[in-house]
């Protein structure tokens, strides 16, 4: 028996490498860049492209570029660009009409909003808790902008502005807005009639209208209707108005994740006596989030740059406080300087987040 | 065989459907359904697909709604009421074809979710008892796991001891070997067979014959949504009385 086993081990076939692959780059380039004629032409295009715009793009940006100077003159004689508009005029265009003497807080909050974005990247962290800490930290941020306790002077909203202003705004957007989307998400599915009305009516018609339609409505219409001598502050419209628009888009992704997950955990979940709640936030929206997440991320995204609309109701974001901050006439002229300052700002968040969604994607994956 | 309680209500059957009638729209789907389990019966449940079986045993918990007849689960009648759903649904484990389990809990968490969030148990109560079901159903080492990374056999006896959990009078197996590679349809029937043994109340829908010849006290055949024959296993694969049930013995048996 011995024998036959060895032999049929002998005679099977042989496992061996995969075929060699052409790996080098030169083969690459050969292959990819001038395969066919089309080909060819496309990178003789682009390289044409290339050579026409890109020694200026640097000579302006780098090479004659002045970097430092407080003297807008230097500027004005030099060819390239001006980035020492943004030493000069940073702090306003972080921290807007915010008070001078208070811009500390300012920047406390910015680092509080930042450390915990870091914090809740850790994925031991995920729990219901990490989403307590936010709330937590929000009235932290709050107390520090708003002061009037513990020896801080008191600063009315109007006098919020900058990046501290954008982030409450999109951290309170999503905050406010993500469990308001669940509920609308789980209204929607319910069996309740009235309740699936009012959710689907509210999804509807917020989906339905521009977002700056929804700010001018906070803005404008809204004080028409209440009772005299109640007035809600502007920053409460808006922030309202934000997480609403933010609910009704994310009720939608919640939605498409509640309908992926099969009809057997839910019956599985009711023959071990869950009721609706535990069966929600235990077996449900634990798996739904998973889900949505990556289209989740994009809202999140989107609404981080939806708040630069809130400047077209006169609140003071980074987007608004930088045009503020370059209307002085010694300055004006730079303001390409300091809008590309501030899209590389707003570019480092987004593209954080979204590496940041890209990297729970693989995480969970792996599970 | 054991019998664990011996309350009065021992006496009588466990689980009673009386005229039980259920329509989907106007597809008749069961008619006339009376069946009556006593304490420690073994039922296994069989007939072509669509027959109307699985749908039967589900409307025993109210996973389906019956529409006519009663349905009574130890002393406790089947309303639309909400605390009487709950009720019979402590007595009830249940094993679904397609295990069910939740994919983003361990085994442990799979099995302690319902005994603590809806009884209250404490979680290191049911966490020595989780283990020792998993010792019962022969997987005591895949507690941290979770359900993605077992086989089919595995994940079905996890979802049989996450049943077992709630201390059940009965368990319901809706063809739970059904969706499993062959070699691992005897793994989950051994399960089966050793509660079996034990004393437990059991309602199978089931295509597995062997299973029913060693372990049923009662087979039940069913066809078009109504109980065409119910004999002991001897006289249903012996003699079976009705053509449809020969018909059917016929294609499952060859």
């Amino acid at each position: 028996m011995a024998t036959t086993v060895s032999h049929a081990k002998a005679s099977s076939v042989p496992r061996r490498p995969p075929p060699v692959g052409v790996r080098n780059s030169r083969a690459w380039l050969v292959r990819n860049l001038f395969g066919s004629v089309g080909n060819t032409l496309l990178t003789a295009g682009a390289l044409w492209l290339l050579f026409v715009t890109l020694p200026g793009l640097v000579r302006w940006a780098v090479l004659d570029a002045v970097w430092y100077t407080p003297d807008a003159g230097v500027c004005h004689a030099a060819m390239g660009a001006c980035w020492a508009v943004v030493p000069e005029k940073y702090r306003v265009m972080l921290f807007g009409t915010f008070p001078y003497s208070e811009h500390w807080r300012g920047a406390l909050v910015i680092a509080i909003v930042i450390a915990l974005a870091a914090v809740s990247t850790i994925r031991r962290f995920w729990s219901y808790g990490l989403f307590a800490a936010w709330v937590v930290a929000m009235l932290v941020v709050f107390t520090l902008l708003l002061g009037g306790v513990l020896g801080l002077r008191p600063i009315g909203t109007h006098e919020w502005g900058g990046l501290p202003l954008t982030l409450v705004m999109f951290v309170g957007t999503v905050v406010g807005g993500l469990p308001a989307g669940v509920l609308l998400a789980l209204g929607r599915r319910s069996t309740m009639p009235v309740i699936r009305a009012l959710c689907t009516g509210f999804i509807e018609i917020v989906r339905g209208l521009p977002l700056v339609t929804v700010l001018f409505m906070a803005s404008l219409m809204f004080p028409l209707f209440m009772p005299e001598g109640i007035s809600i502050d502007k920053f409460a419209r808006a922030q309202i108005a934000m997480a609403a628009f933010f609910a009704a888009y994310a009720a939608e992704v919640i939605r498409g994740g509640l309908q992926a997950i099969p009809r057997g955990q839910y019956e599985a979940a009711d023959t071990i006596g869950l009721g609706y709640w535990q069966k929600t936030t235990r077996v449900v929206l634990p798996q739904v989030m998973r889900i949505v997440l990556p289209s989740m991320m994009n809202e999140i995204i989107r609404a981080f740059k939806n708040t630069t609309f809130i400047g077209i109701i006169g609140l003071f974001d980074v987007l608004r406080a930088t045009s503020t901050a370059i209307q002085d006439p010694v300055w004006v002229r730079y303001s390409i300087e300091s809008y590309l300052f501030i899209s590389a700002l707003y570019f480092v968040l987004c593209f954080a987040m979204s590496q940041y969604g890209q990297r729970v994607e693989r995480d969970l994956a792996r599970n | 065989m054991s019998t664990t309680t011996s309350s009065p209500a021992s006496a009588g059957p466990i689980v009673e459907l009386r005229g039980v009638n259920k329509w989907y729209d106007d597809f008749h789907v069961l008619r006339d359904i009376n069946l009556s389990v006593g304490r420690g019966e073994k039922i296994v449940v069989c007939g072509p697909s669509g027959s109307g079986k699985s749908t039967a045993i589900r409307c025993i918990n109210r996973l389906e709604q019956h529409q006519e007849g009663d349905i009574v689960v130890d002393g406790v009648e089947l309303t639309s009421d909400v605390r009487s759903i709950n009720a019979v649904r402590r007595k009830v484990g249940m094993v679904f074809q397609s295990f069910n389990l939740f994919p983003h809990l361990s085994v442990l968490d799979n099995l302690t979710l319902g005994p603590t969030l809806a009884q209250g148990e404490k979680k290191d109560e049911a966490e020595d008892r989780a283990a020792e079901l998993l010792r019962r159903v022969r997987i005591p080492d895949q507690a941290r796991k979770f359900p993605g990374q077992l086989s089919g056999g595995q994940q079905q006896r996890v979802a049989i001891a996450r049943a077992l959990m709630l201390r059940p009078q009965v368990m319901l197996f809706d063809e739970p070997t059904s969706a499993l590679d062959p070699e691992m349809i005897s793994e989950v029937l051994d399960v089966m067979t050793e509660l079996a043994q034990a004393g437990m109340t059991m309602i199978c829908v089931t295509h597995e014959m062997g299973f029913a010849r060693r372990v049923a006290d009662l087979v039940v055949f069913m066809d078009a949504g109504e109980v065409v024959e119910a004999a002991s296993p001897d006289q249903f694969f012996g003699a079976p009385q009705s053509p449809r049930t020969q018909l059917f013995l016929n294609q499952v048996l060859h």
